[in-house]
This record gives structure tokens, sequence and C-alpha cells, in this order.
């Protein structure tokens, strides 16, 4: 736990020192909502049908910059490395990131939601559902994000990479994400969040076991 | 035996960089290792710290295997590296209170300021990496291998980018380790003071191990550089 607690202070560090990256980053995801919204054109009703889907896929969009992002500090002087020899438990360093990760998804995502609104006219009252749906699906897109950025980071073509592992294995959180986050904003007369929470909630929980068991063998020799 | 290697190889893509390396160095030796540039040295240190496995052959550090036992053979030793193992954005101090955390160490600001004082660099204790020039990473560096208090230990041409003081810097780190019963074993171009400080050496060539025995026993070429193994040196 100790060294778990030491590697989240050393990525929240690295990001806070890094937040200039962070601003480029949101920028780029908050641009990708305002070419969606010229894509969809003037018609209101159907800004705020797709107002979800462009959400996240915004978000998915700019998390693959933030998460490869987030393994340059540790190639840089072979910092991972290093924590590695000391030796600092693999799991200890993967679950510090994801969760660095989780928290700067979660609050990128916060911030475009804001951008919804005004872009999309796609607004909810229940905040703190919606709030719970962002974290869920930053949870799902952040875990085996961490794993294919670790997996990538060492390559030269990681920019590619990265959203080639990534995309694929992150569509089931995808769908339930929007699907939840659209329940929110157009309506929800059946009752179905709570099923498209819990399934974000079951894909996080098998995505974040996987990864802790995974890390090893993708970061050692 | 502190360090006992058999037949040790390791291959990068068709190339053996390391081929049937196999010595021995007792508890408490300061050894030296030459060798041409690209004889497998670093190779040589990287796989013995366990940052990259051999693979073929086996080595025992302090009685522990490195494949079997990796986490307790990290735990034994420490690697001073071509790179620095340190976070560029953070400073100085907080890659040693990183460290201090993970090692259970002690982490109080203080006594990380007498360790950066150790290695000269208490006055940009402050200051992030990225600001630090190749020479101050490599103190850096030093100071977090020292931190380590490793039984064995790594040094991979701990000399370089130093400036003059920098070396007598190392050269008291090397009789603090020595003093403390430390192994060490020490990748070095700079021979004749290496062979001053040192009571074995090693010599590679092409990734075999050419010589293994006491430095006064170093083919004189070997020394002086102008070598059987550095034609046209």
């Amino acid at each position: 736990m100790t060294a778990l607690v030491a590697m989240l202070r050393k990525d929240l560090l690295l990001q806070w020192r890094g937040r200039a990256q962070i601003v480029a980053i949101f920028a780029f995801g908050a641009a990708t909502l305002l070419l969606f919204s010229f894509a969809i054109g003037p018609d209101s009703v159907a800004l705020r049908q797709h107002a979800a889907g462009f959400l996240w896929l915004g978000l998915l969009l700019a998390s693959t910059l933030s998460l490869a992002d987030s393994f340059e500090g540790e190639m840089e002087e072979q910092a991972l490395e290093g924590l590695l020899l000391l030796p600092a438990s693999a799991r200890a360093i993967y679950y510090g990131k994801a969760i660095a990760n989780c928290a700067q998804l979660t609050l990128m995502g916060a911030a475009l939601v804001s951008l919804i609104v005004v872009l999309y006219d796609a607004g909810t009252l229940r905040l703190l559902s919606l709030l719970g749906v962002i974290v869920l699906g930053a949870t799902g897109l952040s875990a085996p994000g961490t794993l294919y950025a670790a997996m990538t980071a060492q390559s030269r073509a990681r920019q590619t990479l990265l959203p080639l592992l990534l995309f694929p294995l992150v569509v089931p959180v995808l769908l339930a994400a929007v699907k939840a986050t659209s329940l929110l904003i157009l309506g929800d007369p059946m009752g179905q969040l709570g099923s498209w929470a819990s399934l974000l909630g079951v894909f996080a929980v098998v995505h974040w076991a996987l990864g802790g068991m995974f890390f090893e063998r993708v970061v050692e020799d | 035996m502190a360090v006992s290697a058999a037949g040790l190889g390791r291959r990068h893509g068709r190339r053996w960089v390391l081929a049937e390396v196999g010595f021995e160095l007792p508890e408490g030796a300061l050894a030296m290792l030459s060798g041409r540039n690209g004889s497998g040295k670093s190779t040589l240190l990287r796989v013995l710290a366990t940052a990259i496995r051999a693979d073929v052959g086996t080595a025992h550090v302090l009685g522990y295997d490195l494949r079997l036992d990796r986490e307790e053979v990290r735990r034994n030793t420490a690697l001073l590296g071509h790179r620095a193992h340190l976070y560029e954005r953070l400073t100085a101090l907080e890659n040693l209170a990183l460290a201090a955390r993970l090692l259970d160490g002690d982490g109080r600001r203080a006594a990380l300021l007498d360790r950066l004082e150790e290695v000269g660099l208490v006055d940009r204790a402050d200051d992030a990496v990225q600001t630090f020039s190749t020479g101050m990473r490599q103190r850096l560096a030093l100071a977090r291998v020292l931190q380590q208090e490793a039984r064995v230990v790594f040094l991979d041409e701990p000399y370089g980018h130093l400036d003059p003081q920098g070396f007598l810097l190392v050269d008291a780190v090397l009789r603090r380790l020595r003093a403390r019963r430390c192994t060490v074993l020490m990748a070095t171009h700079l021979l004749e003071r290496a062979r001053m400080l040192c009571d074995r050496g090693l010599i590679l060539d092409e990734g075999r191990l050419v010589f293994a025995g006491a430095t006064a026993e170093m083919p004189e070429g070997a020394v002086t550089g102008g070598a059987w193994f550095a034609e046209g040196a």
C-alpha cells in the first residue's frame, strides 16, 4: 500500500508538472466536439441525440494522447526501469498510474460535459449520476489504456499503435458509457441506466484485474 | 561468493553480445570490467542487475538465482547505468524522496539534503532534473545508488560525463563502498585509475570473457589501453 501511495503521488505530481500538455490535450478534445457539432449542423434535436456519442468519442481520442504522455516521463531516463530495480512492485506502479490516468480522464470528461451543454444544448439535472457514469467510463478506459500505453511506450510508432490496440478493446466500455450518458441527457423512461452502469462497472473490474495481472510481463524484459 | 556466473549469454537479434561468460567475485571485491566499446560490458552489468534477462547460462548474486529470485537480487543490488533512472519533471529532492519511500528509508528533507551534499548537488536540491547537465544527472544517480545501501553495486562508467571533482567523488564513493564490505563491479575505460582502486579485473572482448583475475595480473596492454583487445587505440 505504501508503494501504491508513493506511485500515485509521483504520477499526480508528474501530471501537475506537465499541466500545459494536459491543457493542450483538453483543447484537442474540445476541438473534436466543435467539429462534430459542425458536422451535424444547426439541428438542435439531432445535436442533443448525438451529444453522448460525441462526448465519449472526444474523450476517447483525447485519452490516447494523455495515456501515451503518461509514459513519456517513465522512458526519458529509463525511470520505470529504475523503479523496478529498487525494487518497486510492478502492480503498485500500474495501479498508481492507472488511478492517476483515471483521475485525469474524469476531470477531462467533466470539463467536456460543460462544452456539450454549450455546443449541443444537451444538459441534465442528474449531475451526480452523470459524474458517476464519467467516473465508470474513465475507469474502464484508463485500465487497458495504461497497460497498452506501457506496451507501446518504447515503440517509435506509439501514437499510432496505442489507438490501434486500445480501440477494439474498449468498444464495449464506449457503448455502455454512450448509452448511459444518452439516457441521462434524453431521459430514461424504462429505467435502464442502472443496467448500463452495472455493465460499465463489470468491464472496469475485469480490465483493472487483468491490467494488474499482465503489467509486470509488459514492463519486464 | 557475491557474484557468480556460468555460461551467461545474451543475444541481440542474431548477434551474441555476451557469450559463455563465467566468473566469480568474492564478497567485498572491488572489480573493474574493461573492454572495447560494444564488447558487452553494459549488457553484462544489466543482466547481473536483472534489468534484462540472459538468454542462456546461470548467475547468482549473494546466492540468489537471477531467474528465480529476481526480487531478492534487486533488493540487494544497485545499478548505475548509462541512463540515470530519474524523473526529469521532478526535482532532485523529489527523486530521492520517491526512492526513500519505496526503500523504507529515511525520507526526511534533512536526510535527503545530506545525501545531495555527498554528491555536491545540495544547492540544486529543489531544481527539476530536466534543468541538470548530464554530469549532474550522473551525480544524482550516484546519490540514489548510495541511498539503496545495496550489498552488491554495479557501476557502468561512473566517471563518464563527470568533471575532475566528480572523478574524486567517484573515487571516494568506491573507497566507502569497499569500507562497507560492499561488492562492486565497475565498467570503465579509465584503466589506470581503476587498477589503482580495484583488486580484481575482468576483460571482455566481443562478448567473451578473456581475462578474470587480480588487477596486478592483468595483461599490461589491456591496462595501458594500447592493447591486444583494442588494436589501434
